[in-house]
Parts: C-alpha cells; sequence; structure tokens
C-alpha cells in the first residue's frame, strides 16, 4: 500500500460518518488464532468490501459482528457507542444483520416463514397472523424481482432462489448494517444484477454494508472502500477507486498473481479416462472428456453446475442415464464404489469430515479402510505388521504430521487430515486420483503443500482430476481447466485461454 | 383439492382402502356402533400420538409415555377415594405434565439424546408405578368414575368425543401458533433456527409437557374404560404410538409430519385391528400383518418421494 492511499483513507474516514467500527478484534480459537487485532468500519451509506483467501478470517471477523462468536479481545462500536452482540438475535436488534454464504434455511417450511423465522408476526395467544406475514413478504420479495410465491416450500426452490431467500431475510427488518458473505456465488447474471440495484438502494437509504467476494469485478463495481485481510491480520484499507486489482492482489496474497503458476507440465502419458457424453437427469448432461497420465484437470464450475455429481458418477455411486466410461481404452461400468476402485479410480470427496474420514478411529486404521479384505490371514484376523507399513509408508510420503499411528484423526489439523484421506487412496495405487475441493477449511500454509503434492502425484503418473470453487486454486494447479454451469459443459481451457476472464465468462449464465 | 390431500397423505387412502375392503368381507363391520367402537379403542394410542406428533417433529422422541399413562391411571384411581374425583385427576394430569418437564428439561440442559432420556425415564417411571401401587391393581369405588368412561354426547361416545377435540386443538396448536412453526423450524433444521433466535430448548420442553399432558390423560380415559387401573397398563404403548405417528407421515428425524396424517395413521391401526378382529383372524397374526403392513407403507412412501438427484448408489 502506497503511503499516499493510507493518507486518502484517513482523510476519508475523517469526512465520512461511521455507523460500526471494530477496534483491535482478536479471536483465537483452540490452538489456532484466527484473528489478530483487526480493524473495520463501515460508514453511513456505504460499501465496504473485505477481501483476503480462504482461511484469512473475513469470515470469523463478521461472525464476531454478527454475534455468532465473541472476540476475545477488542470492541465493538455500532453508531459511536460500544456495544456487545451477545448472538446472532442479539445483533439483529441491534441492527446487524448477516446474509449467510452457506443456507441456512429450514426446507419444509414456507418462503415466508423462513423470511420471519424466529419473529414471526403474531395475534393473541401465539397465533400466528398469517395474512400479514404473507403481505410483508410479498412486498419484500417484490423489491427484490423476485419470481417465486411467498407459500412455496424452500425445498423446491433452487439454490439461486433460496440465496435470494437468504437476502430477504435480512432485509425483513430494517437493518442498519448488513453484512454479505458471498451473496452472489450462486445467482444467475439477472439475479446478479437486482442484487446491485438492491444494494444501491440500501446505499441511498443509508444503510452501512460489508460485502465480502472474491469476484474482483463486483467489488470494484460496488465498493466504496475495501480492507483487505490475510492470515487472520489486517493488512490495510484503501479507497476502491484510488486502488486497482494488481495492488489488491499483491495485498492479499502477499506476492503478485503471476508468481503462482510455477507449474512446468511434463511430457504426458497415456489417455487414462475418457468420458463420453455422459448424462445424469437432473444433475449434468452430455459431458466429455479425457485426462492422460500425468496431468492435472481442474473442473470449475458454480454451486449446482454438476461437478460433484460427475465424480461421484466415475466412482460408481450414481448410475448415469446415457453415456460411456473409458479407463485406459477399456470400457467400463461402475456400478458401485468398489467397481471404480477395483479398477483404479478414487475419489477424495468434498467434506472430508463427514465422507472422507472415521474422525474417531486412529491414523493408521483411516488409511487401511478400504483394503482391510486384503490385509487379513484368511481367518479374518487383521495383520498389524502389514497395516503399520502401509501407512509409514504413505505417512513418509507425503510429510503426514501426527505424534504415532494411534492418534485419533479428529485431533489432526485439517491439512493433515486431508493427507491422512488423500494417502488412503494412494495406498489403492489408483490409476485416476479425483479430488473434490480438496482444500476446503485448510490453512493457507498446508494449502500450498496440498497443491504442491497434487503436481507432484501427477508427475509421478497419476491422471488427476481436481474440483474446486476457488479460482486461484484451480488456475494454479491445473494443466487444463473444464468448465461447467448447471450440469453443461461449456468449454475447456488450457495454455493462453486459461485466463481468469474466460473461466468466470464460462461459468456464469 | 381431495386428490391433493391423498397424495400428500397416502395413509388416508389405506384408510379408505381398508375400510373398503373390510365392509365388503366382515359383516358388523359398516356399522355405526363398530365406527363409535373403533373410535373408542384408538383414542387411548389417538391422544399419545397427537403430542408425539409434536415431539418428533421438534426432532426428539419420548418413549415415557406408557409408564407415564400407567402412572396417571393409578394416580387418578388410587388418590379419588383421598382426594375426590376431581382432585385425583389433576394430580394424574399434574404429574404427567410434571414427568414431560422433566424429560424435555434433561434433553435441553444435558444434550443427551431423547431417545437416551425417555428410555430411563419409561424404565424408572414404570418403577415408580409399582413403588406407588405396591404391584396392587386398583379399583374406581365411585361409580361415577367407570360411569364417564361410558358415556355419550348425544350419539359420540365421550371419549371418542375427548380425542377428537383434542385433535382439533393440536391441529390448529401445530398450524396456526408460533410454538407450533418454531416446533417445525427446529426440527428440520436446528442451527438455522438457532441463527434465527429462536429458542431451541424451551419449545423442546414445552412439546415434552403436551405429550406428558396427552400421556396421562390417556391412562385417565383408559382406567374410566376399566373402571381400573393396573401397573402394566401402557405396555408397548410407546411403539404403537410411533408406529400410528410414523404411518402418518411424520419424519423420524424432525421438521416433516401433520396432525391430519398421525390421524390417519391411528385410524389405520384401530381398523385394521377391529377388522381382523371381526374376520376372527387370530391375534399372533394380527401383529405379523401389522408389522409388515408398516414397512409396506413407509417403503411405498418412500418410493413415491423418491429424490434420484440425491441418492447414491450403495
Amino acid at each position: 500500500m502506497t503511503s499516499s492511499n493510507l493518507a486518502a483513507s484517513e482523510q476519508a474516514q475523517s469526512e465520512q460518518q461511521p455507523i460500526l467500527q471494530l477496534e483491535g478484534i482478536t479471536k483465537t480459537f483452540p490452538a489456532v488464532v484466527a484473528l489478530s487485532d483487526v480493524n473495520f468500519g463501515v460508514h453511513i451509506g456505504e460499501v465496504h468490501a473485505l477481501l483476503g483467501e480462504n482461511g484469512a478470517g473475513k469470515s470469523t471477523l463478521m461472525k464476531v459482528l454478527a454475534g455468532v462468536h465473541q472476540p476475545n479481545e477488542g470492541h465493538i462500536y455500532l453508531e459511536g457507542e460500544k456495544v456487545e452482540m451477545h448472538s446472532p438475535m442479539d445483533a439483529k436488534h441491534k441492527g446487524v444483520v448477516l446474509v449467510h454464504q452457506e443456507l441456512s434455511l429450514v426446507p419444509d417450511l414456507s418462503v415466508a416463514e423462513n423470511i420471519f423465522l424466529g419473529s414471526l408476526p403474531h395475534k393473541s395467544l401465539g397465533r400466528v397472523d398469517w395474512k400479514k406475514l404473507y403481505a410483508d413478504t410479498d412486498v419484500i420479495l417484490k423489491r427484490l424481482k423476485c419470481n417465486f410465491n411467498p407459500h412455496d416450500r424452500v425445498a423446491e426452490l433452487t439454490t439461486a432462489k433460496k440465496q435470494m431467500v437468504e437476502i430477504a431475510r435480512a432485509l425483513a427488518f430494517t437493518p442498519k448494517v448488513v453484512i454479505f458473505d458471498e451473496p452472489t456465488a450462486s445467482l444467475t447474471d439477472t439475479e446478479k444484477v437486482v442484487l446491485f440495484e438492491v444494494i444501491n438502494d440500501l446505499r441511498d437509504q443509508g444503510v452501512g454494508m460489508v460485502y465480502i467476494s472474491h469476484r474482483m469485478d463486483e467489488i470494484f463495481t460496488l465498493s466504496d472502500r475495501l480492507t483487505v485481510l490475510r492470515d487472520g491480520e489486517y493488512r490495510g484499507t484503501l479507497i476502491t477507486a484510488d486502488t486497482n486489482e494488481d495492488e489488491v492482489t499483491q495485498l492479499m496474497i502477499g506476492r503478485s498473481l503471476e508468481d503462482r503458476g510455477q507449474k512446468v507440465t511434463p511430457e504426458l502419458g497415456e489417455v487414462a479416462l475418457d468420458v463420453k457424453n455422459l448424462s445424469c437427469p437432473g444433475l449434468f448432461k452430455d459431458i466429455s472428456f479425457q485426462i492422460r497420465e500425468k496431468e492435472v484437470v481442474g473442473m470449475y464450475g458454480l454451486v449446482g453446475a454438476g461437478r460433484t455429481a460427475i465424480a461421484e458418477t466415475l466412482f460408481g455411486l450414481r448410475t448415469p442415464s446415457a453415456g460411456e466410461i473409458y479407463l485406459s481404452g477399456k470400457k467400463v461400468t461402475l456400478n458401485y464404489p468398489s467397481d471404480a476402485i477395483e479398477l483404479g479410480v478414487a475419489l477424495v470427496p468434498e467434506s472430508r469430515k463427514e465422507q472422507g474420514l472415521v474422525l474417531d478411529m486412529n491414523c493408521k486404521d483411516n488409511t487401511t479402510l478400504p483394503q482391510l479384505d486384503e490385509l487379513d490371514n484368511k481367518v479374518g484376523w487383521l495383520n498389524r505388521k502389514d497395516e503399520l507399513a502401509i501407512f509409514n509408508k504413505y505417512q513418509e510420503l507425503l510429510s503426514i504430521k501426527t505424534p504415532s499411528w494411534a492418534q485419533r484423526v479428529g485431533n489432526l489439523s485439517g491439512g493433515n487430515q486431508q493427507k491422512i484421506v488423500i494417502g488412503k487412496w494412494l495406498s489403492m495405487h489408483p490409476k485416476v486420483l479425483m479430488l473434490d475441493e480438496p482444500t476446503r477449511g485448510i490453512d493457507v500454509g498446508s494449502k500450498a503443500e496440498i497443491h504442491r503434492l497434487i503436481r507432484e502425484l501427477a508427475a509421478s503418473g497419476y491422471a488427476v482430476l481436481v474440483i474446486s470453487s476457488e479460482m486461484p486454486e484451480v488456475l494454479g494447479v491445473s494443466d487444463r481447466i473444464i468448465a461447467l454451469y448447471e450440469g453443461e459443459y461449456r468449454g475447456e481451457f488450457s495454455g493462453d485461454t486459461l485466463t481468469e476472464d474466460h473461466l468466470v465468462q464460462a461459468i456464469t449464465g | 383439492m381431495i386428490k391433493r390431500i391423498l397424495l400428500a397423505q397416502p395413509i388416508w387412502l389405506f384408510v379408505l382402502a381398508c375400510l373398503l375392503i373390510f365392509s365388503l368381507s366382515a359383516d358388523h363391520f359398516f356399522d355405526l356402533r363398530n365406527f363409535a367402537n373403533i373410535l373408542i379403542q384408538t383414542s387411548t394410542i389417538g391422544l399419545i400420538a397427537l403430542g408425539m406428533t409434536f415431539v418428533m417433529i421438534n426432532g426428539n422422541i419420548d418413549l415415557s409415555v406408557g409408564a407415564v399413562l400407567a402412572l396417571a391411571a393409578s394416580l387418578a384411581v388410587g388418590l379419588q377415594d383421598a382426594l375426590g374425583i376431581p382432585l385425583a385427576v389433576l394430580v394424574a394430569l399434574g404429574a404427567g405434565v410434571a414427568l414431560g418437564a422433566l424429560n424435555g428439561v434433561i434433553v435441553w440442559k444435558t444434550g443427551v439424546d431423547a431417545f437416551i432420556v425417555t428410555l430411563g425415564a419409561m424404565i424408572g417411571v414404570r418403577g415408580l408405578v409399582f413403588v406407588y401401587t405396591g404391584e396392587q391393581s386398583f379399583y374406581a369405588s365411585n361409580f361415577a368414575y367407570s360411569d364417564f368412561g361410558a358415556s355419550s354426547i348425544g350419539p359420540i361416545p365421550t371419549l371418542a368425543f375427548i380425542f377428537l377435540a383434542a385433535t382439533l386443538i393440536m391441529h390448529f396448536i401445530l398450524r396456526n401458533t408460533i410454538h407450533g412453526r418454531n416446533t417445525y423450524a427446529v426440527g428440520g433444521n436446528r442451527e438455522a433456527a438457532l441463527n434465527a433466535g429462536i429458542r431451541v430448548g424451551p419449545h423442546m420442553v414445552i412439546n415434552f409437557m403436551i405429550v406428558g399432558f396427552l400421556a396421562a390423560l390417556a391412562g385417565i380415559t383408559m382406567s374410566t374404560q376399566m373402571g381400573a387401573s393396573t401397573p402394566n397398563m401402557g405396555r408397548d404403548f410407546e411403539l404403537w404410538t410411533i408406529t400410528a405417528v410414523v404411518l402418518g407421515g411424520t419424519r423420524l428425524t424432525g421438521g416433516a409430519g401433520s396432525i391430519i396424517g398421525t390421524l390417519g395413521g391411528v385410524l389405520a391401526i384401530g381398523i385394521l385391528r377391529n377388522g381382523m378382529n371381526l374376520l376372527q383372524v387370530p391375534s399372533f397374526y394380527v401383529l405379523v400383518i401389522m408389522g409388515t403392513i408398516l414397512i409396506t407403507v413407509l417403503f411405498i412412501d418412500k418410493q413415491l418421494s423418491r429424490n434420484s438427484t440425491e441418492e447414491l448408489n450403495v
């Protein structure tokens, strides 16, 4: 950050009227410092963007602000008065609402009931005032130009519409400060335009807004100021009009984006996986692509683009309605995961804690889980020595940090947990390794290590498919990227065509 | 409209089918007196099932209802000589509500699963019943008590009337009150409910109190029918109740269900029992048939509500 920018931002701060101020916020979780001495403020009628890589502490900061977490140190000032946010409801009553990134809706209730969840309008004897509920909801939905009905059951809405319900919920309380956490992640272009209109309306009404997004174009269109966090630390506040993408990126990652792609594309091997016109009704249709040995192919798209479903199909978890799958040139049918494993396909699933690991079991047992059949000595006893040998091999190969093989996996850090999952599948000697969101919820340091590991695995001969919603991740790790939108193939990018702009264009409606 | 209800409540299709089949095959089935009979027979399980619906939509379960029923019946009959009928009944109802509150508070404050907490209560409360009764059956010496169980309001037996009135009230509470809506919200997505500022604990406690009250009420109505109470009353009732509620479409994991569905489930069980009884099917076979039907109905329901995009090959 240049000194002139700093001065400018300080000057602007003194001119504008702050509605919200966070000072010296520090938040630690057991063993992790999530936020360290962070300052952040929003003015009346301002959109203040908050940037940082995943794990930089953006969400934690906003959860502190919205009363989900209590800070260990630091103060929150709302309209000049020192306040404490005891709970999300408390924050809401004080005028601070958070539009959740993860959908936090009750699927079996109606749109209107979800919007007014926790504060349904009522008559005497606790009876719900349905007339008022639906009338009020109608007004909010009209304002958001939503084309669905207050009576619709939330479970039946698309992801994008559910996101609009989340936004509607925030507007139901005339808020003073609204926090948008990645609000456009699942919106189509038309819905995005509506959202931006709403944000501009709110700005005119003097509402302060915090806007978290990975999308630079949105941040530069919408925001007045922006603040960057890195590894839980405050990196500076800039006036959007006075800065540019490069400067912001540099603040975010500590180096410029060009430095990231240190990959050398090796000589590629044979075609390991060949997918032809694969379809699964309601999820994806007519998907074709190839992966060669020693190649990393990225698969990029928004939530609901069908990425995970494709990987699940290739792993035998779903039965495709049409299309063919070839492994090393041979046509295969995958009815169950056991078929896929036998033929050399492995899937490191999206959520490691729910799908990838048995958290209460130790490191060794988790690693050898898929091949217990081969480890028993015909009477049904497991050969512990062989088991340990396998674990030790992959502990070394992947440099898994654990005090002992007997350590409960749940006690490891996210990065090491992920390595256990990867090790588990490598021990099955797959040809095709699919990784779904391999670094979700992993801190920045371990992330780079996992990325390096993926490159190394490919170089040693595996055909690798990486599914990710993080643009820097797919860009950094892949030789080639397949773009998807709502289950449709939207093109393949490599070499010169592999740019952020092309990708963003391909994955939106 | 009717089609929509039948699709949303497949159990009612089953009830209609049973009515049709038994009317054609059993001589004395299609008879107003027999229908009144079915309503009286089902009212005991039915009353409990209404409360169980609330607890299960809320994401919990209550296994102690059978024991609470026995305790309330024993108190109502055992205390009426000393306290008089009205006061004895009040004490019995109060005991039900208090035990429900205790279940709820333990589930709320300790975070132990409701299944375990109420399993403990089921065993413990049954023990209390034996302690209080000394393993003896009590008989109501005042005939007014058993006369009540046999009385009618116009053409409708009083007990059936109580059940139907309770059904209407519970339906209204679930559909139209804040408490009802929040019951769904907590069971459907506890996290979201907490985020929205809903006090999850108190809603759970209220629902346990409701089912406790209704189980006690069921114990009282049952003892008026018998003119007595026995320490073993209400054994297996928790299972029959849960069966009726689940048949009625309430989800075991919470978040979905309805009183209309539960009414259907209760009637389905009542009609099956009554019809097969009239056809003189031996009672052991009746159990086999009921178990089979439970699984079949839920299987069909699962097939109907199948969502292919969420299903994985296992």
